[in-house]
């Protein structure tokens, strides 16, 4: 039976690719390990091994061509005897599974060896154009400031770019930062820009990275630390939390530690436990630090080039998620958003919806479906988790008296938590309902994609939990 | 417990009190190779590291009568590995260190007066009182630090000596730890980074033989702690930190080596403390016996003050009116500290970060 070749995912969040070169021609005999093609994502190009026996019947998709989908059927393998009849598999219907087809292929990283099995992760160059701010320009977004589309990867790597170039004591460190061009590639191109004195690969060591960039931050130096994940910067959370938020305060204000740690934060897609978890309230807990957690590029890098900036450390929370998200970004070098700043993304009458980082999807699809429905909620986005921007909040449940608060870490002594007391603290008078907590579930991340849908919160929830609030059923 | 285990460990004990009997029998009788000293050098010596005696006993008697509270890691016996460190390098070099620091901030030229109104919890501290014994820093000296987590020191040493390298300068970092942090993860982490980079930077572990009650041999698979660099291509010597000539002549040698780019150095200096880990040590793991020898055969100021007075370049009352001195100026520190007032009520709030 004719064997389907079908376009593999080659991390966990690729979603398509360009299918670079095919290395075989229609009528090659194929043994299991033959490279058979080159894959080309936006981080790497990869080569396609095959695993089955074989001569190659038909190539489907022809190289060079791009935004092939995962899972896409790229040839045909026919065994002995078998001719390709151009019919066979056109409908479809004797098609194994893909799960069958996708067995036989393997994918390697060519050139590169893996350095941690779980690392490099991709998405898409262009993935989805955020939810109820693609159709509006951002109110926040200078007026006559020219605008391009960026991805959130993009913005934070011009963040970084501009201000090495503005200032020599910025550097980066961290694993793969250099010649792998980032794990998720948020350095791309800051090597061939700034050599290996300011753009320099660690080893996989972060609690010992981790206390080297805060040796050079209290010497003077502005290190941004990069982790691969904030999981491997558990590691290193001694140094972040016991050497640098602390040392001002314990040298009486002479010692500063101008120094920025950021890296991927929050659930991922399908890496289970380990690699899928949100540290938001570790750091949103710690005097003399700041946390920042934004969510559209434009924050990103407009955030980013603050925390540079600022003589405090910054805990700098992205999400893997969003990093292949595109978003309007001012044109410009002084592109700053000023840290404790929240921001209010869309305007609305009847409740307020606070969030942040990846979790501002839900709120804004919620924000959608619910404006469908005749009801207006505000979307709070509050992009700076320390100092938090409560003001803005309780502005806001002064309007709406009513509160919903959306995020993907665990509800327990979380931030959500924290914004719900804050609300039933400080603005008890102004609410109509007890405040509500859409939260990610109080367990460790699945691996099952199933499970982990279900541990992580949807729109739905938060359209539910909005009606809750304002007593609706409608 | 099996009772092999607690023989083996009787014997580990037994052998370590052996070394204890001579610190230089490791460092292999370096000591007295060309290391003399100018009469100028056994004078400064023996009045720095007088200073660090003096003012570390009258810290524990203000800590015994209240004065000073929390953790007190006292330096007494130690003297002579900061004191010839310091010798051997320049005003500039950086020092970190972890909580037992006194010694390094007062070899360092930070004022005794401010450091001990600092141990008191005073206004007037380095660190206007809000760090204590264990963080106090002072950037005109040049010392980041007093820090209270063990090994905590060596990542940010290293990061200080990766500072001089990206800027170019010729300044060395003087990092030091323990024989307890010499097992910590992050110790190992810098190395490797440190030769990685060729960073210049000098280990210096200060091996008291105890990290907190726990015996070295009780805690490490191996304890030649000089040669712990060797996977990373680190160079290492075993020093007696007991004398300050010795201590001296290896920081020399190490700070020439670092600061000619070579990467780093380990010195590891065998060294003593007389008094407890801290001050409510009751010191159940060592004899009366093991300190006593000690002190009365290894005391590294005794030692200079000896020699002092056997070469003629000192009188016993060129000497006394020194320690009178000294004694002047601790009095002095002690009596600034207890008459300064604790820190207003709104230091509470400040400097928890820059105000931007």
């Amino acid at each position: 039976m004719p064997t389907e070749v079908l376009m593999p995912a080659l991390s966990p969040t690729m979603e398509e690719g360009k299918l670079a070169k095919w290395l075989v021609s229609e009528g090659d005999e194929i043994a299991p390990g033959d490279v058979i093609a080159e894959i080309e994502t936006d981080k790497a190009t990869m080569e396609i091994e095959a695993v089955d026996q074989g001569r190659l019947g038909k190539i489907l998709i022809r190289e060079g061509t791009e935004g092939v989908k995962v899972n896409t059927p790229i040839a045909v393998l026919l065994s002995d005897g078998e001719e390709e009849d151009g019919g066979a598999m056109q409908s479809g219907s004797k098609a194994p599974s893909a799960a069958d087809t996708l067995s036989s292929i393997q994918s390697q990283i060519r050139k590169i060896e893996s350095a941690r099995i779980d690392a490099p992760t991709d998405a898409p160059t262009e993935g989805p154009v955020a939810s109820g701010a693609a159709d509006m320009r951002d109110p926040e977004l200078p007026i006559d400031a020219e605008i391009e589309s960026l991805t959130v990867r993009e913005a934070l790597r011009d963040a970084m770019a501009e201000e090495m170039r503005r200032d020599r004591l910025v550097f980066i460190m961290g694993e793969e930062v250099g010649e792998y061009q980032g794990a998720y590639k948020i350095t791309q191109g800051l090597l061939d820009e700034f050599g290996d004195h300011r753009v320099i690969d660690t080893p996989i060591t972060e609690h010992g990275f981790c206390g080297v960039g805060v040796g050079a931050a209290l010497a003077g130096l502005k290190p941004i630390v990069e982790f691969m994940t904030w999981n491997f910067g558990m590691q290193a959370i001694d140094q972040i939390i016991n050497s640098a938020a602390k040392t001002l305060y314990m040298s009486g204000g002479q010692m500063r530690c101008p120094i920025v740690f950021r890296g991927p934060n929050g659930p991922a897609a399908r890496v289970a436990a380990q690699h899928s978890q949100c540290f938001s309230a570790w750091y949103a807990h710690i005097p003399g630090l700041k946390v920042v957690a934004p969510y559209s590029a434009a924050d990103a890098k407009g955030l980013l080039k603050s925390a540079i900036r600022d003589p405090n450390p910054v805990v700098f929370l992205e999400h893997e998620i969003l990093y292949g998200q595109s978003f309007d970004v001012p044109k410009q070098d002084e592109w700053l958003v000023p840290i404790g700043k929240a921001r209010v993304a869309r305007e609305g009458r009847d409740v307020t919806i606070v969030s942040f980082s990846r979790a501002m999807n839900y709120a804004l699809e919620a924000a959608d479906i619910l404006a469908a429905q005749g009801l207006e909620a505000e979307v709070i986005d509050l992009r700076t988790l320390r100092p938090l921007d409560t003001q803005t909040i309780i502005k806001s449940l002064q309007k709406t008296n009513a509160i919903v608060v959306v995020e993907e870490s665990w509800p327990v002594c979380s931030v959500g938590s924290e914004i719900c007391a804050i609300a039933a603290r400080d603005a008890f008078d102004y609410l109509d309902a007890p405040p509500v907590l859409v939260a990610g579930v109080d367990v460790p991340m699945p691996y099952a994609a199933n499970l982990e849908a279900l541990a992580l919160p949807t729109a739905e929830q938060v359209v539910a939990a909005v009606k809750s609030v304002c007593y609706t059923d409608k | 417990m099996p009772d092999t285990k607690v023989k083996k460990s009787r014997g580990a004990v037994r052998r370590s009190i052996r070394k204890r009997e001579s610190p230089s029998s490791k460092a292999n009788g370096k000591s007295a190779l060309g290391l003399v000293f100018t009469p100028k050098q056994e004078l400064f010596a023996f009045r720095e590291m007088m200073l660090i005696r003096r003012f570390e006993e009258k810290a524990g008697q203000l800590y015994g009568m209240g004065f000073i509270g929390g953790f007190c890691h006292l330096y007494i016996g130690q003297e002579a590995v900061v004191v010839g460190m310091r010798m051997a390098c320049r005003e500039d070099d950086q020092t970190v260190t972890t909580y037992r620091d006194h010694g390094h901030m007062l070899a360092c030229g930070m004022d005794p007066k401010g450091v001990m109104a600092e141990l008191m919890g005073r206004k007037g501290g380095h660190s206007r009182g809000k760090g204590g014994s264990m963080h106090m820093f002072s950037i005109d000296q040049h010392f980041y630090g007093g820090h209270g987590i063990v090994g905590a020191s060596a990542p940010i040493g290293t990061g200080l000596a990766f500072a001089n390298k990206y800027r170019d300068s010729d300044q060395i970092c003087l990092t030091y730890f323990g024989d307890g942090a010499a097992n910590q993860g992050q110790v190992y982490e810098s190395f490797n980074m440190a030769k990685l980079w060729n960073l210049p930077v000098v280990y210096v572990i200060e091996n008291n033989r105890y990290g907190m009650g726990t015996s070295i041999e009780r805690a490490s698979s191996t304890t030649d702690l000089y040669l712990r660099g060797r996977s990373f291509d680190i160079p290492g010597e075993a020093v007696d930190g007991m004398d300050v000539r010795a201590v001296k002549a290896a920081g020399n040698k190490a700070a020439k080596w670092v600061r000619e780019g070579n990467g780093p150095y380990i010195l590891e200096m065998l060294t003593y403390r007389y008094r407890g880990h801290s001050m409510s040590d009751p010191a159940k793991y060592r004899s009366r016996e093991e300190v006593k020898k000690m002190r009365q055969e290894h005391d590294p100021i005794e030692q200079v003050r000896i020699r002092l007075i056997k070469n003629g370049l000192a009188q016993e009352e060129d000497l006394k009116a020194i320690d009178s001195e000294i004694r002047q100026i601790v009095n002095e520190a002690a009596d600034f500290a207890q008459n300064d007032a604790e820190p207003d009520a709104s230091e509470l709030y400040t400097n928890v970060l820059v105000d931007v």
